[in-house]
């Protein structure tokens, strides 16, 4: 075991410099270099988390003269809770209470270039960053401390505020941090506060963030009115590939509190003084435009995998272990999912203003430094000239209208100066333009001995790519119709270990014999991009229908048949968790048309466990299917705000649900189809479970694994798999309508 | 000019009579509360309540609420003195992204109010014109019934208190 | 004279009870025979009837407002004891025919045998294998709530003296066959005339006037033959796409007790459907000229709609029209948002009944939450009846050609007031 080496100032130093400034030159010579220096990275380890990209201890945290905290996250709120576990963690590493800290997220003028706020990311690079930039940051006052009150810092404590000497005297924060003490580089390891003496992590606090939105507060982009704030709407052509051919634009312009009519080439918005004038003035001018569209645009839904399949793809095997191999028993299935949608309740929206040739953007993008970069490119300003700062949009799950949105103000604020422009997206611009979660195949075949043991695994999953972000201009929609247009950049698959569409491709299983190929696809028929878990949830609902097949041929029970594959420790603790807290015994018999099933994955690999047990009710006339409940176990590592995550997995399970029975965005040859939520069904109060359990493994000390995706996956196989112990049908094509369940199980 | 009286205070629009509530509430009175979430009538982020109804305030015009009693979220209660609703699901936690929220307090006050001691299954049936896309379907429940219960223990010690 | 008449014509309605059968085993019936007795409960629409709101399927419960008075659905699912899972298959097709459970009671024509008794022996015998092969469920469904004198069964003997015609009937002769077997299924499966066609003040369907418009569960459902309201008139291919998706372009969506009957139709084959819709569509001949004209008039003027800004029309329920329907029912094109039709092609709006639109803009109009399909909000809460007549009035004016309709405030109070379930 290495001891983690501790910021080490000895009384000599500390008395020879003799003050704050000193001591922090001293310790910044000590501990690396100032952030100004260019000098090469010294070699050392790596830093933790997002310290890495952002050295700076004062890049996450600042104390004021007075004592105020400032803590900076690159990371945004996007419903799932992180500002509030941030907080929890810089407060308990500086020993204050939460309420004294002010955190400051996603702001290309203030906070770390974190990127996205993606793939369950936060807690561990932000959350990991914060964690040892707090502790360090502590350690270092109690340092000046040691100096100004000549003790040595084992007599020292920090707590409420201040360092306190065991003989009673005290310095508050603010009178430690003359000069820049924060202005170092952090160190690979941090003296962490011992789990064991927490009093903030791992114990659940009520989110910041709530009591604004239970009562009207501004919590929101759509909720913002700067002065003289004026509305904009955009017509967005009828289909991906309709350009604007005509339109008369002079009826609008004339309605009286219209002020602008803004086009460029297919890009048409309108800006007024009040929002429903603006919305009324947008469908005038919808009326009037017409389009050429091509009526061949887009494949027959029908038929959407063949075409799929059928299209060049860019094979990669991300796995290959041992020899083929046969087997007593083959097993072989083929697993589909449709394109489905993030459907933010709350349409996108952004405010912009241009002032002085420098723009000003308030967006719920998942990233706000590439989206300047992004909006640079488009508007060809400097990106210096742009300020992104992220204000909570409705919940996003992934890339939707975030980003096009805040593209769409900027272009409009750009051609009306000097006033803030609001731009709130239709429910049908989201519904047909947001990037989908693409649809996706998998085929699975895999050979068992006669002990029912897997001892070949060959797997095939063919995807589009799961991100379109912005960076590039050619990923904003509207600078697509521009009379200049940018085009998509050329779609790359995610590499691995994380992936794509080929994430969590990989079974954790023990497999001594193993191929597993990702064929990308890179045409998209359809706009596409990430959807919370990526090809997680495909892959893990194929992997883990499959693994239940498997097991019904080796007739095992599918616990039991996982547990023999399976060596991590941690992995197995999730499941037999999930399993006991379930009540999960194969001999029981259920009531007719009832059924079980269970599924466990641990997110891309790398980050939470979590395992699901469901079960459900299969209307034998109607093939509804009723969830009756569901229980998980997660390993999070250490778990900061122990309900902030049980409230991410039943909103995953109910969300997967949802894509699980429901989901699956229409279209025809021209246009999407689905346009509104009676031609998108999502999941309502009549479909969720009577009740949904979380069992929280909690590992103090360990690394914080994300969790905001990891249940999607799992709860998609659970609800296959109850399905078929219910109707003794295995259904392989998402989603699992009443329609499809009914033609399944027959008559 | 249409006189609308919002949380008990009446206020004068020179909004077209045919201008939807949810943007008289939204621009012209400043109230978050209500959010446009389809425009359509579908998805209840827009829900208040009116003469003791839930109703979707994105398709209902100003013209006909003339001398009704309109009822937003920030009707309920404040931040700093929250309403029994409102500390509900403070207190259970109930929100993700927290947009579906405060229709989903209107459409529930509403009920609460015609019917203090629901059952589950009516809480839902009440609740079903209302998407939640974070699923924080069981925390809402939940909410719901721990208001009901605090307000029906309060009304039971002063029935004065109740529903506001 | 009375006495003995009495007596004859109690011996005449005296019918017996037939013996108990054991349930028959599931195992012995035919899977292709269940399978068709499937599709033909699902034309037959028997599982709308006999299911209630939340209750297992088919075991009964369901409350049928007539305006006699509430008949409560029986459990028709194969438990012995609630149920029919004692019924022989002679049982089951005399209870079809002739009106007359088991146990030799008289039931109430709510059960439409006056179709059913024109279904074939093979249709018969394929609707009991299905229905024995359900799950039993025991749940016994609440007794009836009939005013004197249809509380007494033997009332119901006397009206089936009057007005039912057991057996089959010779269907007109010179179509294709096609033609003939939708009559056949529009007929004695899905008895499409129980709610299309009038009945008398007995509740009996009108002689002569088949498919001249009725009403159902305080729907009105409109005339199908040469009366039909709608603006655009209906085709086979038109008939065809509004009973298997539930919705036709130029027509606008099912609602009311129409919807759960496209729902079924969606899910049997295409060849069932077909008929039906050749069927129906023949009820009404083709068009006339002058209603070809005015329809095809419509189409094209909405197709090329003109350029609009704000409605600006004084009236207050244009006001009301714009802010709360505009958005969806476009004043001048095809459709508006979310798909909606205009509502110069809807056939509640040219009705000559009011009630479809009223019940419309009161409770909307949704597929059940797992289905795709047209959602409209009701506007029941957000509405005086004052307003909805308003409302009413405007689209009526705006949108029809027809004459206006009348104390439109009434009627909906009175369906708000539940007191129209006819
Ligand atoms: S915003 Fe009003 S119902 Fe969706
Ligand atoms: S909490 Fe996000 S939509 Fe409900």
């Amino acid at each position: 075991m290495n001891v983690p080496p501790r910021i080490h100032l000895s009384r000599r130093t500390l008395l020879a410099g003799g003050g704050a400034l000193v001591v922090s030159f001293s310790l910044r010579a000590a501990m690396a270099q100032d952030a100004q220096s260019t000098g090469p990275e010294p070699r050392q380890a790596p830093l933790p988390g997002s310290l890495k990209g952002s050295p700076m201890l004062d890049s996450w945290i600042r104390i004021a003269a007075d004592g105020s905290i400032t803590v900076f996250t690159g990371k945004a709120e996007l419903g799932q809770g992180i500002r509030t576990a941030l907080v929890q963690i810089a407060a308990e590493q500086l020993g204050v209470a939460p309420a004294a800290i002010a955190l400051v997220a996603a702001d290309t003028a203030q906070t770390p270039n974190e990127g996205y706020t993606a793939g369950s990311h936060s807690m561990q690079d932000s959350g990991t960053a914060i964690l040892h930039a707090a502790a360090q940051a502590r350690d270092i006052l109690i340092g000046i401390a040691a100096g100004r009150l000549s003790v040595p810092v084992e007599r020292l404590k920090a707590d409420g505020g201040a360092v306190h000497a065991d003989d009673g005297r005290r310095l508050a924060y603010g009178e430690l941090v003359a000069g820049n003490v924060l202005n170092v580089r952090a160190q690979p390891q941090s003296k962490l506060r011992e789990a064991s003496a927490h009093t903030i992590m791992g114990k659940s606090m009520p989110r910041v963030d709530i009591p604004a939105k239970v009562t009207g507060g501004v919590a929101f982009v759509q909720d913002l009115r700067p002065p003289g704030m004026v509305h904009a709407r955009v017509v967005r052509p009828p289909s991906y590939s309709a350009r604007l051919r005509d339109i008369d634009v002079k009826p609008v312009e004339r309605m009286s509190g219209v002020l602008k009519i803004v086009r460029d080439g297919s890009f048409l918005a309108v800006i007024a003084q009040r929002e429903y004038l603006a919305v009324m003035a947008m469908r005038a001018l919808a009326d009037a435009a017409t389009w050429n569209e091509n009526a061949q645009a887009l494949p027959e839904e029908q038929t959407i995998f063949a075409h799929l399949e059928g299209l060049p793809a860019e094979d990669s095997t991300i796995l290959n272990v041992g020899q083929p191999a046969s087997g007593a028993r083959m097993v072989e299935a083929a697993y589909r999912r449709p394109y489905q949608m993030h459907g933010s309740i709350g349409p996108s929206c952004a405010v912009a203003v241009m002032e002085n040739d420098a723009l000003t953007l308030w967006t719920h993008s998942q990233g706000v430094y590439p989206l300047r970069k992004a909006v640079a490119e488009m508007l060809k300003m400097p990106p210096e000239r742009i300020r992104c700062i992220h204000v909570e949009g409705s919940g996003c799950y992934g890339h939707n209208g975030a980003d096009d949105v805040a593209a769409d103000a900027a272009l409009i604020a750009r051609a009306f100066p000097g006033r803030p422009v609001r731009v709130q997206w239709m429910r049908e611009d989201e519904h047909a333009f947001e990037p989908y979660g693409p649809a996706m195949i998998a085929r699975a075949k895999a050979a068992l001995d006669r002990d029912g043991t897997i001892v070949d695994w060959e797997y095939h999953v063919w995807s589009n790519t799961h991100s379109t972000r912005p960076g590039a201009a050619g990923n904003l929609l509207p600078a697509l119709h521009l009379a200049a247009p940018f085009f998509h950049p050329a779609p790359r698959p995610l590499p691995q270990p994380e992936g794509g569409g080929d994430r969590n491709a990989i079974p954790l299983y023990r497999l001594p014999n193993a191929r597993v190929i990702h064929h990308f696809i890179p045409t998209m028929p359809l706009r596409v991009s990430a959807l919370r878990g990526l090809g997680a949830y495909m892959n893990i609902f194929s992997l883990e229908s499959f693994m239940d097949e498997l097991a019904a041929a080796a007739g095992a029970d599918p616990v039991e048949f996982r547990l023999r594959h399976l060596d991590d420790a941690r992995a197995r603790e999730v499941i037999t968790t999930a399993a006991q807290h379930f009540g999960w015994r194969s001999s029981e018999r259920l009531p007719s048309h009832h059924g079980r099933g269970f599924a466990f994955a641990r997110y891309k690999n790398l980050a939470a466990y979590a395992a699901i047990a469901v079960e459900l009710e299969v209307e034998h006339e109607s093939g509804r299917v009723r969830l009756a409940r569901a229980v998980a176990a997660t390993d999070s590592g250490e778990a900061v705000n122990p309900d902030g995550i049980r409230n991410q997995i039943e909103g995953g399970i109910i969300q997967s649900a949802s894509w699980t029975l429901y989901e699956a965005v229409g279209f025809d040859r021209m246009r999407i189809t689905s346009r509104d939520w009676g031609s998108y069904p999502i999941m309502r109060f009549a479909g969720v479970p009577e009740r949904i359990d979380v069992h929280l493994i909690d590992r103090p000390g360990q690394p914080f694994l994300g969790t905001g995706e990891a249940a999607q996956g799992p709860a998609a196989a659970a609800i296959a798999n109850a399905i078929a112990d219910a109707t003794g049908v295995r259904l392989r094509d998402l989603p699992f309508t009443p329609e499809r369940v009914k033609r399944a199980i027959g008559v | 000019m249409i006189t609308l009286t919002v949380n008990g205070r009446t206020h004068q629009s020179d909004a077209d009579p045919s201008t939807p509530l949810l943007y008289v509430l939204r621009d012209d009175l400043a109230l978050n509360g209500a959010k446009f979430g389809c425009g359509l009538g579908q998805c209840g982020a827009c829900t208040v309540m009116v003469n003791g109804e839930a109703i979707y305030s994105c398709v209902v015009p100003i013209a006909v609420l003339e001398g009704r009693a309109i009822t937003t979220v920030e009707g309920l209660g404040t931040a700093d003195n929250p309403g029994a609703l409102q500390r509900a699901f403070i207190d259970e936690q109930a929100a993700q992204c927290g947009y579906c929220i405060p229709g989903m307090m209107m459409r529930a006050h509403a009920l609460l109010q015609k019917n203090p001691t629901p059952s589950d299954e009516q809480i839902r049936a009440a609740l079903q014109p209302n998407l939640c896309r974070c699923g924080t379907h069981m925390r809402i429940l939940r909410a719901v019934r721990r208001a009901a219960q605090t307000l029906t223990s309060a009304t039971a010690t002063n029935p004065k208190e109740g529903v506001r | 004279m009375t006495v003995l008449g009495a007596a004859g014509f109690v011996a005449w309605a005296w019918e017996p009870a037939l013996a108990l059968n054991p349930p028959p085993d599931r195992s012995s019936f035919d899977r292709e025979l269940v399978q068709r007795g499937a599709e033909l409960a699902a034309i037959g629409n028997c599982g709308v009837c006999h299911t209630t709101a939340g209750g297992k399927p088919f075991a009964g419960g369901r409350p049928l407002p007539t305006p006699f008075g509430t008949i409560h659905a029986t459990n028709i699912t194969p438990d012995p004891k609630a149920g029919i899972g004692q019924w022989s298959e002679a049982a089951f097709e005399r209870a079809m025919r002739e009106g007359v459970d088991r146990a030799g009671r008289h039931l109430y024509p709510a059960f439409p045998y006056d179709h059913f008794t024109r279904l074939t022996d093979e249709d018969v015998k394929a609707l009991y294998a299905f229905m024995m092969t359900r799950d039993p469920v025991r749940v016994t469904a609440p007794a009836n709530d009939l005013a004197f004198p249809l509380n007494i069964r033997l009332s119901v003997a006397a009206w089936k003296l009057l007005f039912f015609h057991k057996g089959r009937r010779q269907l007109e002769a010179g179509h294709d066959a096609t033609w003939t077997r939708g009559a056949y299924l529009a007929d004695a499966v899905a008895h499409c005339g129980a709610c299309h066609t009038p009945r008398n003040a007995l509740g009996a369907q009108k002689r002569g006037q088949d498919f001249a418009g009725g009403s159902s569960e305080g729907w009105h459902a409109p005339a199908l033959n040469a009366q039909s309201p709608a603006p655009v008139p209906w085709t086979a291919d038109s008939l065809f796409t509004y009973l298997r998706s539930g919705s036709a372009p130029l027509h606008g969506t099912a609602a009311g007790p129409m919807a759960p009957v496209v729902h079924n139709l969606g899910g049997v084959p295409e060849d069932d459907v077909r008929p039906i819709a050749v069927f129906i569509a023949s009820v009404a001949g083709p068009p006339s000229p002058e209603r070809q004209r005015m329809a095809d008039e419509l189409i094209q003027r909405l197709s090329n709609p003109e350029t609009v800004g704000l409605a600006a029309d004084g009236q207050p329920g244009a006001a009301i029209f714009a802010g709360a329907c505009a958005t969806c029912h476009s004043e001048t094109r095809l459709r508006g948002a979310a798909g909606a039709i205009n509502l110069a092609l809807s056939t509640a709006v040219n009705a000559p009944d009011p009630r479809n639109a009223i019940r419309i803009v009161l409770d909307g109009i949704g597929p059940a939450q797992d289905r795709r399909g047209p959602l409209m909000p009701g506007f029941s809460g957000a509405l005086t009846d004052g307003q909805i007549a308003q409302l009413i009035g405007y689209v009526r004016a705006q949108f029809s050609t027809q004459p206006a309709w009348h104390d439109l405030e009434t009627t909906i109070r009175r369906i708000r007031e539940g007191k129209d379930q006819s």
